[in-house]
């Protein structure tokens, strides 16, 4: 923590001697459903990004030709290629809705606690929904 | 001497509790509850410990402010923390129980559990002393946003300033706060950035006085307030709202302020 913060860090014993504080627990010891949706709709966008790099590989194997194409073609269909896949439209399908929650909010609507628990339940229901939706069409 | 290391996931190895001593129930005890507590005492130094203490409910009042005190009372006098009204109006005794920060004279000691209650300082501040952590930083940062009524206009002669109901009405659900710091310390974005983000309890006084119609301060306040860190740390993680122990919504009142910040650029 290099900040002003540390100041802070620097207390005094009884006789006046200079000790250093302790910093109290924090993910160590917060437990909150909220901020396990939050930080996965940063991870998810992290995921989304990388994701993003497999489908310019793509766009541009498409472009240059039919052995480029194969190569893409076939990393895509191991095992690892199609976890990728699923995991890359699952994440963007969660940072959908969740982005959705954030528009809503921005607009002032939505804070009040009973309905924050119930969009995040429709949230994660909707990311399994739509994934499977995404991949049923696909695969069919 | 002062640590620079910066830590995100994990406490600086100072910090990082041990685990303590055990103080028994009396024999006689029948129904016996354990509280695991977080002890730090500058004269001992080295790192923090989590001392276990075995209470008897029978002998115990409802909440776990209670048992603090019947601790301090009757098992060790050294365990320190702040308590002043015990009725959740003082804002003195906010403590992490159980995971979530809360006022410790508002929760109730659930009997019918084996489990313990853990009780720990508020989430990464620095600490005095056991439970009771630094929170003049918090303190500055209301300062900061000048927590009073601002006016160019001298009051009506003999009479105060009036306000219509619908006006009154607005401040409802914001004067109510304490300045516990539940909220603040349950902010993860305060956890990481505490330094310039003002957090949700002085961001929700702020609010208060952005919409108290008497105050004609507005403008300069929503100005103030239009800066990457001081407001716009705010991800809405919704932690503030979850932990406040009066049913305030911060998250709100920020969301609110980003809103008149945008309006107001038109």
């Amino acid at each position: 923590m290099r900040d002003i913060r540390n100041v802070q860090m620097v207390g005094r014993t009884s006789d006046g001697r200079l000790v250093q504080r302790p910093l109290s627990g924090h993910l160590s010891v917060y437990l909150d459903f909220d901020m396990i949706v939050s930080v996965g709709h940063r991870i998810t966008g992290c995921a989304i990004a990388i994701g993003t790099i497999v489908l310019v590989w793509f766009l541009v194997a498409t472009a240059s030709g039919e052995a480029a194409y194969a190569n893409v073609s076939w990393f895509l269909r191991t095992p690892v290629g199609y976890l990728a896949l699923f995991g890359w439209t699952a994440a963007l399908w969660y940072h959908f809705c969740v982005g959705i929650r954030h528009l809503i909010w921005d607009a002032g609507r939505m804070y009040d606690l009973p309905t924050v628990r119930r969009s995040r339940g429709v949230i994660l229901g909707a990311t399994v929904v739509l994934t499977l939706l995404t991949w049923l069409i696909a695969l069919s | 001497m002062v640590e620079t290391k910066r830590f995100f996931f994990d406490l600086p190895k100072g910090s990082r509790p041990t685990i303590g001593k055990t103080w028994k129930a009396p024999a006689s005890a029948t129904h016996v509850k354990n509280f695991q507590i977080y002890r730090w005492d500058p004269d001992a130094g080295g790192n923090p410990r989590i001392d276990t203490y075995e209470v008897d409910l029978d002998t115990c009042g409802p909440m776990v402010l209670d048992a603090l005190i019947k601790i301090k009372n009757e098992v060790d006098p050294t365990l320190t923390f702040r308590r002043s009204c015990r009725e959740g109006i003082c804002g003195s005794c906010a403590v992490n129980i159980d995971g979530t920060n809360t006022l410790s004279c508002l929760k109730p000691i659930n009997a019918a559990s084996d489990k313990p209650v853990k009780i720990n300082p508020l989430p990464h501040m620095p600490v005095v002393k056991d439970l009771v952590p630094d929170l003049s930083l918090a303190y500055a940062q209301l300062r900061s946003i000048q927590p009073w009524l601002k006016a160019d206009t001298p009051p009506p002669p003999d009479s105060e300033r009036r306000q219509s109901r619908e006006e009154r009405a607005k401040l409802d659900g914001l004067w109510e706060c304490i300045l516990c710091f539940c909220c603040t310390t349950s902010c993860p974005s305060y956890w990481w950035n505490g330094d310039r983000y003002l957090g949700p309890a002085t961001l929700l006084a702020a609010y208060r006085w952005i919409s108290d119609s008497r105050d004609e301060a507005t403008g300069e306040r929503l100005d103030a307030l239009k800066d990457p860190f001081k407001l716009y740390r705010c991800h809405t993680i919704m932690n503030c709202t979850e932990a406040c122990p009066k049913g305030l919504n911060p998250a709100k009142a920020i969301g609110e302020i980003k809103l008149q910040i945008m309006e107001r650029e038109g």
